[in-house]
């Protein structure tokens, strides 16, 4: 009789469970996190982000992992973050894994050439095939004429030159070896352009922070180092002649803007192939040559996100509009470049283009998990018992 | 009734025990398996493109279009770089080990040994930081250069711009994180000879060193041997620290020509460049027959290991296991 209860009951909680979803999803205060993956060199300020975003949006929390830009197209084309970050935009096979994909740069890097020549202040002057063979190796002394000859005044010493790069895959390679891929045919055809390649001469080091830290630390090594760790740690670095070919370019926020602004131009639209883009060499007698694009990439359709929802994919939308433009204020004070007016018109077509297509799915709210959830252990509850209640009369 | 109910709880609890003991071994099979399974067809690509070639090449490209892997560079610099830190930390490690068992007094024996074991315990994280921040401008205003100045470049071993971040320091930082390892289970094993043995030593009148040299060390060289490979694996197998110190060259610039010079291991290139590697590519499938080739180094470490051990064993009977 009582077992007869416990499953007339039972059946009913079960009964009660879309109901209960539906009550659910008709909550309005509803708090959602979105899920992010990617680019560690965007994390300063996407944390950044994360904290103003959540001030004015306390319902939404922001879970991004800085895992490396690889990672976190992976993660992507795996379907299970709500958009993906990285420092260089997807290859053509990465396009084949994740068909339907935007891109969207969301900010930019300068990439600087640090060393530390004891004696010598920031301002040597460098020109891009120098540049190359000295991480070739064909240039291996500081006082080599082809560096003495660009800088007449300063005197370098007879020491050899300690070359530090990055030792992990990384956006800030891919980079500095595109514009040395540009600008010198022999690096072109000896090393090439990639997220790691084969160093002919050097010692790695882990992150823009191992770079830096082996440039600080050792007497004549030179390095390529992101703009905001240079300007954090003090470093000092070389004015680098820009694509006109008419003047040396010191590193700064303003010079980088200026080479993505005029690079904005001639970029693709978002649902394009971004593959070949590069911003490095811009014209421009302000322009500072070596600098990068990073991306926030995000499907077209976000119903082919695992567990997207359309009230969540209206946040993820409404969040990425925000970081490309109230949010791109807070871009300078962490000295990372914000984005230029023609750079952020292609932002905004491409957003404007997301939608959600799957229709509305029931939200299984966390009421109608806990009455399941009773359900399932009543049920089981009952099953064992009744065969306990058999136990004595064999 | 009663004896019936009794007879049926038992032979439940007897199978439950049964499966429980045999899913806790098959646990550890399945395990390999999988490991095993997955390195092989995660790295069928590179064998397929690169066939032995993968092993003997030095070529080391992931640019597209371009690809083109070898490992011999770091397989030679696991080698050396192991074999090194193996070199300065065994010896050390016996010292103290034979220090705590024969000559220390009661007092000092057991906080010496916490020490050494609160040293094991340290994340080897820790040792990498401390190895890059602290310990290498010790080493190469030092050692490095007072060497390099010495020998000069003609030298083979001393060549190259020594500035601390090459094999010689990871394999320094290395052996010094191995040493704990090594140490305290050569006390243990040290500490285990019947004291009887010592004794009968003493009778025929050996002096400290005799009577370890005929009583103890006999009685533990299988135990000792066992030290030593865990402290190899380790070694072998070590990622964070030697990634941080060993300087990271690729391709054939990682080929260990001097001991002033960066390297790579098989585990560090893995850290560093499986993270960016994409999805399906060859750049990742070398990247996973790199850990099968490493896999397979610890696995021959292992039988050689079971090897040595069960020879000693055979000419020592009775000797402590470890």
């Amino acid at each position: 009789m009582t077992k007869k209860v416990i499953m007339g009951f039972t059946l009913m909680l079960i009964l009660l469970v879309p109901a209960m979803s539906m009550h659910a999803s008709a909550q309005t205060s509803q708090s959602y996190t979105i899920t992010g993956a990617g680019s560690t060199f965007v994390f300063p300020l996407m944390d950044n982000w994360r904290v103003e975003y959540n001030k004015i949006h306390p319902e939404i929390t922001l879970n991004y992992q800085s895992i490396g830009s690889g990672a976190g197209i992976k993660l992507l084309e795996q379907k299970s973050v709500d958009f993906g970050a990285s420092d260089a935009p997807l290859s053509a096979t990465d396009m084949k894994n994740a068909p339907g994909v935007l891109t969207i740069p969301e900010s930019i890097g300068g990439i600087t050439i640090a060393y530390n020549l004891p004696g010598i202040d920031k301002g040597l002057k460098l020109t891009g095939p120098v540049i190359a063979q000295i991480f070739m190796g064909n240039i291996t002394s500081w006082n080599d004429p082809a560096i003495v000859n660009l800088n007449p005044g300063t005197s370098l010493p007879n020491q050899k030159i300690v070359v530090a790069h990055r030792s992990d895959g990384s956006g800030t390679t891919y980079a500095f070896t595109d514009y040395l891929s540009k600008i010198s045919p022999d690096w072109k055809t000896k090393v090439g352009q990639g997220k790691s390649v084969p160093w002919p001469v050097g010692t790695g080091g882990q992150g823009n922070a191992g770079v830096a830290n082996i440039v600080k630390t050792t007497q004549y090594a030179v390095g390529y180092v992101e703009l905001a760790y240079v300007f954090q740690n003090k470093m000092t670095y070389a004015f680098v002649q820009n694509a006109d070919g008419n003047a040396f370019v010191e590193p700064t926020l303003d010079s980088v803007a200026a080479d993505a602004a005029a690079a904005g131009t001639n970029l693709p639209s978002a649902d394009g192939d971004w593959s070949q883009v590069s911003i490095v060499s811009q014209p421009g007698s302000n322009s500072y040559p070596i600098s990068t694009l990073t991306y926030v990439m995000i499907y077209k359709d976000l119903s082919t996100v695992n567990g997207e929802t359309q009230d969540k994919s209206t946040q993820v939308l409404d969040f990425l509009n925000w970081i490309i433009g109230d949010g791109q204020q807070y871009a300078s004070g962490l000295l990372y470049v914000p984005l230029p007016d023609s750079i952020k018109k292609i932002d905004e077509a491409g957003l404007a283009e997301v939608s959600f297509s799957g229709g509305a799915v029931p939200e299984f709210g966390p009421v109608a998990a806990l009455v399941l959830a009773i359900a399932i252990v009543s049920i089981i509850a009952v099953s064992s018992k009744s065969r306990i209640g058999f136990n004595p009369k064999i | 009734m009663i004896s019936v109910k009794m007879k049926k709880g038992s032979s439940i609890t007897d199978k439950i025990f049964k499966y429980v003991a045999i899913g806790a071994a098959t646990y550890v099979l399945v395990i390999i398996a999988m490991i095993v399974i997955n390195l092989t067809t995660g790295s069928a690509q590179i064998w397929q493109q690169e066939g032995i070639s993968f092993l003997t090449g030095s070529d080391w490209n992931s640019v597209e279009g371009r690809e083109s892997y070898g490992a011999a560079p770091y397989i030679m610099g696991t080698l050396v770089n192991a074999g090194i830190a193996m070199a300065i930390s065994v010896p050390l490690s016996f010292g103290i080990a034979m220090f705590l068992s024969e000559l220390a007094p009661k007092l000092l024996r057991t906080p010496l040994a916490m020490v050494i074991e609160l040293l094991a315990a340290v994340p080897s994280v820790v040792y990498g930081l401390w190895g890059l921040l602290v310990f290498r401008t010790y080493i190469q205003n030092w050692i490095e250069v007072p060497l390099h100045n010495l020998f000069g470049d003609q030298s083979i071993i001393f060549a190259g711009t020594p500035f601390g971040l090459d094999i010689f320091t990871a394999s320094v930082v290395l052996a010094i994180m191995i040493v704990p390892t090594i140490a305290s289970i050569s006390k243990e094993i040290m500490l285990a000879v019947p004291n009887s043995q010592r004794e009968a030593a003493y009778m025929l009148g050996a002096t400290k060193w005799e009577v370890f040299r005929i009583a103890v060390l006999p009685y533990s060289k299988s135990g000792l041997i066992g030290a030593t490979i865990l402290g190899l694996g380790r070694a072998v197998g070590e990622t964070m620290a030697v990634t941080m110190l060993i300087g990271n060259a690729t391709g054939a610039a990682a080929f260990p020509s001097s001991l002033f010079a960066p390297g790579q291991t098989l585990a560090s290139i893995m850290a560093n460049e499986f993270a960016e590697a994409s999805q399906g590519g060859l750049h990742l499938a070398a990247l996973i027959g790199v850990g099968l080739i490493l896999f397979m180094m610890a696995f021959a470490i292992n039988v050689v290991a079971h090897l040595l051990v069960s020879k000693v064993v055979k000419s020592h009977e009775g000797a402590v296991l470890a």
